[in-house]
């Protein structure tokens, strides 16, 4: 089953908590952790845990490490790569991604 | 044939055969059928005689049928297998039914050995080994008023124990000229003799009963050898063990002379598919009668049939017990057998005390120990003989009492094979692989060994041994705190108080570098609020906490909460009481009383937590902190106001301590108890800080710990009045708060503190170094500046706007399911999930 993904408006940008993070629920079920980090950035990403199976990771720390910017899962501890989704201490584990954009001060994700 | 093996039987279901089925269930793809003989399912037999001091046959049960159930496990009671077709891998049970197999496991075990005394057979000559056994000797010490053991091994001594609880003058007759001759040596078993003398045993060594006939005032006399006779109305036969092994002999597996199913380091018999393990097991001319070494059988057969290469090795049969209340220890060659070895003794009649060590020739090697009435020494004399460590030049430091401290062992004495992380079951050997592979640093051994990545309890050792391993390779440990700051904890300690600093942006832009990371980031989140004491979820701070912090709660499994509001001193009147129950109730929460005097509500949803939190604020509760970094409880007994043993009101002190240090910010989390005497039912020197009354004040304990590592408080100072205790530990804490590492409880802080005990004494009784008033004044604002943190966050909209899963709706994360179990809530596991897990990750190969 296939479904085609469009730009979908989640929220105001002023519901997002900088350097933390919030969750959106997409049309199609689909639970995604949203960071922003610093004023600008947004990061969208799978709110599913792989190694904890529960939907946890936008409760998770933001760090960083020689530039990249990662969650770490508050279960466990592992770390995602917010713009990649690879984790960094079992590279046969990743995340989903999602592109986001900002119009007219409304966050978009597009999934 | 080369398919895989998939129909297992098992014939028997004690311990060991329970343990292998358990074993064997963890893995999908196998029919397991279990055959047992006995009209139940696998009981621990090992605590068999508390049947005698309350526990029910259900208290004592492994499993139940539910269980079994609930794995796939099929089990049929009853089931006597008396025939095995090895070549159409078929067994038949005593009522004709006939079940397949791929693999059988024989776990029959054994039956005692009742020697061949004429009138063994008479009424009320009973054994010890089954549930029956103990009602039938149950139902004969009814009648009567004597009771006699034969044998006075370790079993036969248990057996002891359980006829004087029924209330029977009771005898122990043994055959040698000591009891225990096992485990232990002259000296030891002459000891432990007049110990059972002492609580009214009676005990009659080198006696060989000839006969037993009827007796004159009780049911039988028992005629020994050198003419002399006893009266008793119970005989109960504990003079070892013979194994089950007549299936065995009757369909041609090989067996030892003396019994036994004979098996190799594979635990598999004379039969390529079939296997036997337990005290039924004959491994290289030797029966295991403990259940360790039968478990590791289990284990080892479970391996063998998915196809691993797990060897049996043999045991080590070294034994630490409480036998009648008396604790007795053996290790490894305990009778000063091996050639040219030497012993060390201390003996010490008034406290009945007695210890003995055998060293190699060299004295460089432990290779046995007795102990006897004072085991406390055992667990570190039993690594030593394990692992062949090398002794202290003074071994017999090891055994005396002496006024300092012991020698401990430290990491670099664990040999490699030592555990360091037991879930994932990583060794320092593994660890010391990982790092000639390459790893520098604790990071990468984690990630390369997976160690720590199970619960995370072996977090501080990992490091250490890690630290330690790259210390003698000469690489430089770094103390800085992350990548982003080149300081210590304490460094940034100091330059918070110093600079004013008041938020991590600042800190990070003077001092450090980068974003911050899940190290750095609580660690100097914790620093402020020590320092500063602000509302820790100000927008400032809110990206700083972990997420237990972040939404005031335990975070479970399942991204679900748990909800512990305090209570201080364990002290909870029943309208109190009732509240929480009814919003356990109306919010389905999993109610449990934690170990530390209050009460657990798990299963809250975040975006329950809020609304839960008002009930019981409006009830005149607060937050328990239980998800911080700071005060957890102050447990007590009721102590002088209604104990009669009590010497201080315990209860008044614990409450007040409890709320004094409420919302303490610390490296890591902290516990106290206080104790109304000396009996010590609170547990204090098990705590952080520990109180106990004396009949003029109070002795302080310090440092102590339970947990990974258990550490007895060390006593700091005695009979102290309220005020000075109160500075005391003001001034202790706030140092410890100060100069301790992230997440290291004030065990390892003291531990590692160069001058220990002896420096924070001149710090905190004499001021060594001028600062008590600074540290007083510093908990003063800690205390002045309290607040509970759920009421200020459930006063706040702004606040109240992050308890909702999703930013764009309201509905709930759907993935959190619930299934009942003993009549509460439980999370749902994977295949008990009525929509399934959503899996919205992706599995991605590497090219």
């Amino acid at each position: 089953m296939t479904t085609e993904n469009t730009w979908q408006t989640i929220c105001p940008t002023s519901a997002l908590i900088k350097n933390s993070g919030v969750c959106a629920l997409l049309a199609n079920q689909e639970q995604v952790a949203l960071f922003q980090v610093g004023n600008d950035t947004v990061y969208a990403v799978s709110n599913f845990d792989p190694f904890g199976k529960a939907n946890v990771l936008y409760r998770g720390l933001i760090g960083e490490t020689k530039g990249d910017i990662y969650v770490a899962s508050p279960l466990l501890k592992q770390r995602f790569v917010l713009n990649s989704g690879a984790c960094l201490d079992d590279d046969t584990f990743a995340i989903k991604t999602y592109e986001t954009r900002v119009i007219d001060g409304q966050l978009e994700i597009f999934g | 044939m080369s398919t895989q093996p998939k129909k297992i039987v098992v014939v028997g279901n004690g311990m060991v055969g329970h343990h292998f089925v358990d074993e064997m269930a963890k893995h999908e793809g196998y029919e397991i059928t279990v055959l047992s003989a006995e009209d139940r399912l696998a009981y621990d037999r090992v605590h068999l005689s508390e049947y005698f001091s309350g526990k029910t046959a259900d208290d004592l049960a492994m499993t139940t049928p539910a269980y079994y159930n609930e794995i796939g496990v099929k089990f049929f009671t009853n089931a006597k297998v008396t025939h095995i077709d090895k070549a159409a891998k078929i067994v038949t049970t005593e009522a004709g039914n006939t079940y397949a197999y791929d693999k059988l496991v024989m776990a029959t075990g054994s039956y005692p050995f009742v020697p061949p005394i004429p009138g063994k057979e008479r009424d009320h000559c009973l054994v010890y080994r089954t549930i029956q056994d103990l009602e039938d000797i149950q139902a004969s010490a009814k009648a009567g008023k004597v009771g006699v053991v034969v044998g006075g091994g370790l079993l036969g001594l248990e057996a002891a124990n359980a006829l004087k609880e029924l209330g029977l003058q009771t005898h122990v007759v043994e055959f040698a000229p000591q009891l225990m001759g096992v485990q232990l040596d002259k000296d030891g078993g002459a000891l432990l003799r007049s110990m059972i003398e002492g609580i009214g045993v009676q005990v009659h060594t080198q006696k060989a009963t000839n006969e037993i006939v009827d007796g004159e005032e009780c049911v039988h006399r028992m005629n020994f050898a050198d003419g002399s006779h006893l009266e008793t109305d119970v005989i109960l036969f504990s003079a070892g063990i013979r194994p089950y092994d007549n299936l065995a002999r009757e369909f041609d597996l090989a067996v030892g002379e003396r019994g036994g199913i004979v098996v190799d380091n594979n635990c598999k018999t004379s039969d390529e598919n079939i296997y036997a393990i337990g005290e039924c097991a004959l491994w290289n001319n030797f029966i295991f009668g403990l259940v360790a070494p039968g478990y590791t059988m289990a284990k080892v057969t479970a391996d063998n049939i998915l196809g691993g290469e797990q060897q049996f090795t043999g045991a080590d049969m070294s034994t630490k017990l409480k036998l009648m209340g008396m604790d007795v220890g053996s290790i490894g060659d305990a009778h000063a057998r091996t050639e040219g070895c030497k012993s060390y003794v201390y003996s010490n009649q008034p406290d009945q005390i007695y210890k003995k060590i055998v060293v190699s020739a060299d004295g460089k090697e432990l290779l046995g120990a007795v102990l006897v009435g004072d085991t406390s020494e055992y667990d570190s004399l039993l690594q030593y003989a394990l692992n062949g460590i090398e002794l202290p030049d003074n071994p017999d430091g090891l055994i005396l009492p002496s006024a300092g401290e012991k020698p401990t062992l430290g990491v670099d004495a664990l040999p490699d094979t030592a555990t360091i992380c037991s879930c994932l079951n990583v060794t320092k050997g593994d660890i010391i692989a990982a790092i000639d592979c390459g790893a520098v640093d604790v990071g990468e051994v984690k990630s390369s060994t997976k160690a720590g990545s199970g619960c995370g309890g072996c977090a501080a050792l990992l490091k250490k041994v890690t630290d330690h391993e790259l210390e003698k390779r000469g690489v430089e440990i770094s103390t800085d705190l992350c990548e982003h700051f080149t300081y210590s904890r304490v460094e940034l300690f100091h330059i918070v108080k110093a600079e004013q600093i008041k938020t991590f942006d600042v800190l990070v832009e003077k001092h450090g570098s980068g974003l911050g990371c899940e190290i750095c980031k609580p660690a100097v989140g914790s620093i402020l609020a020590s320092v500063w004491n602000d509302y820790i979820l100000k927008s400032d701070h809110l990206s700083l906490q972990d997420t237990n912090d972040v939404f005031l709660g335990n975070m479970q499994k399942d991204g679900t909460y748990s909800v512990v509001p305090r209570m201080p001193g364990g002290e909870i009147t029943p309208d109190k009481l009732i509240v929480i129950g009814e919003v356990a109730k109306e919010y389905n929460l999993y109610t449990k009383i934690t170990g530390g005097q209050r009460i657990d509500l798990f299963g809250a949803r975040v975006d329950q937590l809020p609304a839960i939190w008002k009930r019981l604020i409006d009830a005149g509760m607060e937050t328990g902190h239980a998800y911080g970094k700071s005060l957890r409880t102050v447990k007590s007994c009721v102590g002088s106001t209604w104990c009669r043993y009590g010497q201080q009101d315990s209860m008044a002190m614990a409450i007040f301590l409890e709320n004094r240090y409420k919302g303490l910010r610390s490296p890591h989390k902290i516990k106290f108890a206080v104790s109304g005497c000396t009996r010590e039912c609170a547990e204090a020197q098990s705590k952080d800080i520990g109180v106990i009354a004396t009949e003029n004040g109070w002795n302080l304990y310090v440092s102590g710990n339970g947990g990974m590592k258990p550490r007895h408080g060390d006593l700091f100072a005695t009979d102290l009045d309220d005020e000075t205790l109160i500075k005391y530990i003001d001034r202790y804490l706030m140092f410890y708060v100060r100069t301790a590492d992230r997440l290291t409880r004030t065990s390892v802080w003291l531990e590692n503190l160069e001058g220990g005990l002896a420096y924070m004494e001149k710090i905190v009784k004499h001021d060594h170094l001028g600062i008590n008033a600074e540290l007083e004044k510093q908990m003063e604002n800690v205390i002045d500046t309290y607040q509970c943190e759920w009421k200020t966050t459930i006063e706040s909209t702004e606040q109240l706007k992050r308890f909702r899963q999703f930013v764009n709706s309201d509905t709930v994360d759907g993935n959190i399911e619930f299934v009942t179990e003993r009549d509460q809530i439980r999370p749902a596991k994977g295949e008990e999930k009525k929509y399934g897990v959503q899996i919205q990750a992706v599995d991605v190969t590497p090219a």
